[in-house]
């Protein structure tokens, strides 16, 4: 059942990205150009997003065990380190850039653009550097 | 500052199912969803490699049934510059692992539990991606 559960969310949270329009980097850098023209759409997808999960992790996250699981399991780092801030001022840059995430980059490869998969390769050379500094 | 292209309804919708498939990932699954969590521990763990797999290859499904069912179109615009692309994707990949987490990871899930820490992590990318967009156009 887990890897039922794993493929059909995966499958809402792309058509989110596609409803949200997310998926397009132009989209996500007119929410970034706070300075001169502003789309501020991004910051609704959040709060979409936020008014669905806030409450259902607070409801469940003192349950005994998941559905299809024997725990939950939940991050436990506390630490405002320095990896926290240099790795989200990395990711923030790289954001700022090209306009797209993780998510919406995974996503994209549906659409066979080939910036999108050389942005993809790009991002997994990072995931994989990340794993050897960590 | 001027508002443009704003499109609150299908924002919130989309929105909505991206927290529907957080709060089920969580029920069912058991774990919160960080798409960066995912994909890398994909490429370097075995934990959970299949599910793992299944939900990026879910990802990419999206897109496609969205297109099969409403046979809308998609369209996206997207740099076309290699360096620029090669330099933002590492960034985007090395900078989600040291700080463990995305947009996903950080700014829904992290926010959700009130985690301080995903809170400052999100400040934080949001500040650089705007700065970055800032200093971008100028130049």
């Amino acid at each position: 059942m887990n890897k039922i559960v794993s493929l059909v969310c995966g499958i809402i949270f792309g058509i989110g990205l596609v409803i949200s329009e997310m998926i397009n980097p132009e989209k996500v850098l007119g929410f970034l150009n706070i300075f001169r023209e502003w789309d501020p759409s991004l910051a609704f997808v959040m709060i979409g997003a936020l008014i669905v999960s806030t409450p259902i992790f607070h409801l469940f996250k003192n349950k005994n065990k998941p559905i299809f699981s024997l725990n939950f399991f939940i991050p436990k780092n506390k630490q405002i380190d320095k990896k926290l801030i240099v790795g989200s001022i990395f990711f923030g840059s790289g954001w700022g850039l090209i306009g797209l995430c993780p998510g919406p980059a995974i996503t994209s490869i549906a659409l066979l653009n080939m910036s999108s998969a050389i942005f993809v390769i790009s991002m997994f050379i990072g995931f994989y550097l990340a794993s050897k500094v960590n | 500052m001027n508002i443009v292209n704003f499109t609150p309804v299908s924002a919130l919708t989309g929105g909505l199912l991206i927290g529907l498939s957080v709060a089920l990932f969580f029920i069912l699954n058991g774990r919160m969803i960080g798409i960066s969590g995912i994909a890398s521990n994909f490429l370097v763990s075995k934990n959970n490699r299949i599910e793992n797999f299944l939900f990026l290859v879910g990802l990419i499904l999206g897109p496609l049934i969205y297109n099969l069912i409403l046979g809308k179109e998609i369209n996206i615009s997207i740099s076309n510059s290699l360096i620029l692309l090669i330099v933002g994707g590492t960034l985007v990949g090395f900078g989600t692992r040291l700080s463990s987490g995305c947009t996903s990871g950080h700014g829904i899930s992290g926010i959700s539990r009130f985690s301080l820490r995903s809170i400052i992590a999100t400040i934080t990318f949001m500040i650089v991606g705007i700065l970055t967009v800032l200093i971008t156009g100028i130049l």
